[in-house]
């Protein structure tokens, strides 16, 4: 008869025994030796009936298809762009993904993207080797003009927008700083000098209390004793909402992304 | 002869006191401090990231860069010189082969993960506590390993088989020292590390191979407790 030798959401870390006997089925992060499921990676427990697997909770970003990230343009290519994504791989967005309009043979792609310009882009595919593709071509998708750039801890990306962007709706409403949360860990922010700062401050509170229950509740009194402004409730605005928090991810990586159980909601399997 | 008693106390097969954290340096991707008595070292890690010059990137798998360092001020009252020495290459090669069994890169072609190791302050047993240290910083920095990699030493001084030996028993003058420093995979008891210095029997080395094992797997659940630590 097989055991979970270690309760779920709980921390486990490489080489840990997780499970013991034939009764349950290594998943990711996992795997089997002889009688024993054991952890292959830091993360946390995910039980899902007979299925254990490791939730990742630190770590670079890794890429998957139809993540919407911001990258910066470090490198322009015969036709397209070469992109630093906040991951290991760089990414490329090509001449005929980069916008609607038609751009000329020839021209001079720097007016268009311009070497250290931020964009928020979507990956259109990845291969084995992690090859990327992007493309620009989408709702949300568009170059930011000002406004500055903070790195968080892509793991706890999706607390940061919380759920429904509950969080960080909030944190626009409050501040009034325009927000846009890229799945690599870069988040952008453009409003008022002293706005800004306040929105930094809170966003970098969530990533180092990402696993504390009641986390809103928290970051409202936070905002309101920054701001001085009441807070009336945080509802998310769906003409305003960001185009990354609509369900168009697969389930597969929704899980892998998803940091705390309640948060499933924020990006349905279709 | 043989030796009666350790110099500091300490039973045949007893470490000296070990102190293990996670995260301790904020830039890295993944770091660990491990400290056993008073040898201590820092390890952060770095990537998966793209490797330069191209020529060495391999498109199956990620590669595992190590690289040992003692600090000027950590030897016993010597500056130690500071960059690379003969020493110092082979150290980082050997912690890169004794970790390198757990890691598991095919998920990252062509890419690289640098693994930094300092010794601020070093009492022997620099390299077992540098892939101690390492073994903590890379799975902090989420990165795929089947198991942690614990090392201690073992040994024979004065005829009398011990584990994790200082710089007293190592420079011991009478009878016979050797010093053998050990990694293992616990969960698997592979070893990955084993080197020899001095000399020693076959059948006095065989005892100190048995004899570690407990040690080193204590060793393991310290560093895999550090790692919960960071994250409750």
């Amino acid at each position: 008869m097989g055991k979970l030798l270690v309760k779920d959401k709980e921390v486990v870390v490489p080489g840990e025994v997780i499970a013991d006997g034939m009764d349950y089925l290594p998943s990711f992060g996992t795997y089997r030796q002889n009688e024993k499921i054991m952890a292959n990676r830091l993360g946390l427990l995910s039980v899902d009936g007979k299925v254990v697997k490791t939730i990742a909770i630190s770590g670079r970003y890794i890429p998957r298809r139809n993540d919407v990230i911001i990258g910066r343009v470090f490198d322009i290519l015969m036709s397209g762009w070469r992109m630093d994504i906040n991951s290991a791989y760089s990414a490329v967005l090509m001449m005929q993904e980069a916008s609607f309009k038609f751009i000329q043979k020839g021209a001079d792609l720097s007016k268009f993207f311009a070497l250290d310009d931020y964009v928020v882009a979507k990956i259109i595919r990845v291969t084995s080797q992690n090859l990327i593709d992007l493309t620009m071509k989408g709702p949300g998708l568009r170059k930011l003009d000002g406004g500055k750039i903070i790195s968080i801890n892509t793991h706890k990306v999706p607390r940061v927008i919380g759920k429904q962007g509950s969080m960080v709706s909030m944190i626009k409403d409050a501040t009034g700083c325009r927000i846009t949360v890229g799945q690599n860990g870069l988040v952008w922010i453009n409003g008022e000098p002293e706005q800004e700062s306040i929105a930094v401050s809170a966003i970098k509170k969530i990533e180092s209390e990402a696993h504390h229950p009641g986390l809103t509740d928290e970051i409202k009194v936070f905002l309101e004793k920054r701001t001085g402004k009441k807070i009336v409730k945080a509802i998310p605005q769906p003409e305003n909402k960001p185009i990354f928090k609509k369900p168009e991810n697969t389930g597969a990586h929704n899980s892998e992304s998803v940091e705390v159980p309640e948060q499933k909601v924020m990006r349905k399997s279709q | 002869m043989t030796l009666k008693k350790r110099p500091d106390g300490r039973k045949f097969d007893q470490t000296r006191k070990v102190e293990a954290k996670a995260g301790v340096i904020k830039n890295a991707d993944g770091s660990g401090f491990f400290k056993i008595g008073n040898t201590s070292a820092y390890a952060a890690v770095y990537g998966p990231k793209e490797l330069f010059p191209r020529n060495k990137q391999d498109p199956k798998k990620g590669l595992l860069r190590c690289n040992y360092n003692m600090m000027p001020f950590s030897g016993a009252g010597d500056r130690v010189r500071p960059g690379p020495s003969r020493r110092s290459k082979e150290i980082s090669m050997v912690t890169q082969k004794a970790l390198l069994p757990v890691v598991d890169l095919s998920n990252c072609p062509n890419a690289v993960v640098d693994v930094f190791i300092e010794l601020t302050e070093t009492d022997a047993g620099s390299r077992c506590a540098g892939i101690c240290a390492a073994s903590i910083a890379l799975a902090d920095a989420g990165i795929t390993m089947k198991d942690m990699v614990s090392a201690v030493s073992a040994g024979i001084v004065d005829n009398q088989v011990l584990v994790d030996l200082d710089y007293q028993e190592e420079a011991y003058e009478t009878g016979d020292v050797a010093d053998i420093p050990v990694a293992m995979i616990p969960n698997t008891e592979e070893i990955t590390l084993l080197q020899m210095d001095g000399r020693i029997s076959k059948e006095d080395f065989k005892k100190a191979l048995e004899m570690v094992k407990q040690p080193l797997k204590d060793l393991a659940e310290i560093q895999r407790k550090a790692l919960k630590e960071k994250y409750k």
